[in-house]
């Protein structure tokens, strides 16, 4: 059974038309039935139905139930959350039960939103396929033999399985995005900042954001509006643009400057995927927008710069994880020293291990100027090549990946490989700009993304950009 | 240097306090070596005059009242997931031997 809109949803909650017990037992007997896709590590099934039934009694008092009043939505599992532990797909957080909430799942919860479950990742989203989870590896809904993309995979499989109407995601590099197009989803990465990072597991501190997975902008839009603004336990977030994102009608294309990034559109790019862009395009000018080819040439360079950065931030992330406070401690250690090399050691899988070897090398004494120093300044190019072409084009456009879903197993064995996957999201993560993919297509089957970009704090005007595209789609 | 040595990534691991398998040694020098040469395309990259960049947010020096708030979260939630605890404290095995 297929969800109605999530602002439909959350107004026959609260005009008693629909209860919230009963649509937690339509998410709870989804995520039974699409069990073989993996998608899901645990559910909150038990707090889900205690909560459902306080907003039905609530609602039947006569009060106001919220804006999201009884819509499940499941959480990616790096999401700190009650009514289940929270892994982040790891075995060193197996166990692991949050004594708070992220303050995303806080804001959601206080407009009557009801989290049902814990999606899949790549473990510490490390990846982009989930087949770096130490647990398992979701299956592509639209072909079992693929993978869903990552590391938000569990939460865009999720949503194109219709196991919640909405599902929550973090991106790094593009781990809403890229999934989001290979599962044939929306999927939305805010302005740096825009949403708390409070009680999400950190990854990469400077390009971590919080977003969400739906089957459709407005839903999408929504979901953003309940989350966006300052967290005052969160120090980077930004104060959010005043206007609402929950009503983006009479969003239009006539006249919008559109930015076509040339350097995506290259070499590398598989020609189903060029082909679903270029449609795409002939159809936003025919709506009336100005669609131009512009050039970032540094773009190119952006995959190196984030391998960097990345990995030096999650190995400065990663050393809380010492064995003694939290999460899994090797017990047989006799000393504190062998305690946290046993504990980290068996704890951490074989990606988070990598990155935090490269991490320690590129921060290393004699390495980090060369290394680390030097991406960033090269991050600083990228960005003002950005800040140039927003002076020409309100918006840019591009494919999300560079293929449609790959085969489970096709990129194991070559990190490096599995790295370039990320060439068209890292840029816009390193610049801190916000972006969506919204569906335009398929190759053989195989969904294909088109990715939008703004320029930072633009939310509003990418969000309402992506309504009017996704109505000529 | 863009070749590490077995010798190289234990002494990594070393410092991230990070027991590696043999095996892992092994493979990580290997694909490391892959990554590392991969980042040689930024040795060339003119960036005269350019600073690096650390954050994107725009925020500078964001403070808050330094005041005892209560979250509703107890120590004993916070200890909850320690493997040894003892008086409301954390306990860890022997530093020195």
């Amino acid at each position: 059974m297929s969800w109605q809109p999530i602002a439909d949803i959350a107004a026959g909650v609260a005009s008693g038309e629909l209860r919230a017990v009963d649509l937690v037992e339509q998410a709870l007997g989804a995520i039974a039935d699409k069990a073989e896709y993996q998608a899901i590590i645990a559910t909150t099934a038990e707090r889900a139905r205690e909560r459902a039934a306080a907003i039905d009694a609530a609602v039947k008092n006569g009060q106001q139930p919220g804006r999201l009043a009884g819509v499940p939505f499941i959480a990616k599992d790096n999401f700190l959350a009650f009514g289940a532990e929270t892994t982040a797909a790891s075995n060193i957080l197996k166990g692991f039960n949050a004594p708070y909430q992220a303050t995303a799942i806080e804001r959601l919860e206080a407009e009557g939103a009801i989290c049902v479950a814990k999606a899949n990742l790549d473990a510490f989203a490390h990846g982009g396929s989930t087949e770096n989870s130490d647990f398992f590896t979701t299956k592509n809904p639209h072909d079992t033999t693929r993978v869903p993309g990552g590391s938000s995979g569990g939460s865009a499989a999720a949503v194109a399985l219709e196991l919640a109407p909405f599902a929550l995601g973090s991106d790094t590099g593009g781990s809403i995005r890229q999934p989001a197009s290979f599962c044939g989803v929306v999927g939305y990465k805010p302005t740096y900042g825009l949403v708390s990072r409070s009680g999400v597991v950190a990854m990469a501190s400077s390009t971590d954001t919080i977003g969400a997975l739906a089957r459709t902008v407005d839903d999408a839009a929504l979901v953003m509006d309940v989350m966006a603004g300052k967290d005052e336990l969160d120090g980077t977030t930004i104060q959010r643009d005043p206007a609402s994102y929950a009503d983006l009608s009479g969003a239009s294309l006539q006249g919008k400057k559109i930015g076509i990034i040339k350097e995506y559109m290259g070499e590398g790019l598989d020609p189903g995927v060029r082909t679903c862009v270029q449609v795409a395009v002939e159809k936003l000018r025919q709506a009336g927008a100005e669609l131009i080819d512009v050039s970032l040439p540094s773009l190119p360079l952006s995959l190196a710069v984030y391998y960097i950065v990345c990995p030096a931030e999650v190995s400065s992330n990663l050393s809380r994880y010492d064995g003694q406070r939290y999460g899994y401690s090797y017990p047989d250690a006799a000393t504190l020293e062998e305690s946290y090399m046993q504990s980290r050691g068996r704890g951490f899988g074989k990606e988070a291990k990598r990155r935090i070897i490269i991490g320690t090398y590129v921060l290393s004494s004699g390495y980090y100027d060369a290394y680390y120093t030097k991406a960033q300044t090269v991050r600083t190019k990228i960005i003002n090549e950005f800040t140039a072409v927003y002076k020409d084009v309100d918006f840019l456009l591009g494919p999300t990946a560079p293929t449609p879903a790959f085969k489970i197993g096709e990129n194991a064995a070559d990190p490096l490989q599995m790295y370039l996957c990320d060439i068209m999201t890292v840029a816009p993560s390193l610049a801190g700009i916000p972006g969506i993919v919204l569906p335009a297509g398929d190759v053989d089957g195989l969904p294909v993304g088109l990715q939008l970009m703004a320029p930072q704090g633009r939310d509003r005007a990418l969000l309402e950009l992506a309504k009017a595209t996704e109505e000529v789609l | 240097m863009a070749q590490l040595t077995r010798e190289d990534v234990l002494k990594l691991a070393r410092l991230a306090r990070l027991d590696l398998t043999d095996e892992e040694v092994e493979e990580f020098a290997a694909e490391l070596s892959d990554v590392l040469r991969f980042f040689e395309q930024l040795q060339k990259v003119d960036v005269t005059g350019l600073q690096p960049t650390a954050q994107v947010s725009g925020l500078q020096n964001v403070m808050r009242a330094d005041e005892v708030k209560d979250y509703g979260v107890s120590p004993e939630d916070l200890l909850h997931g320690a493997p040894q605890t003892q008086d409301g404290h954390i306990k860890v095995r022997r530093m020195i031997v």
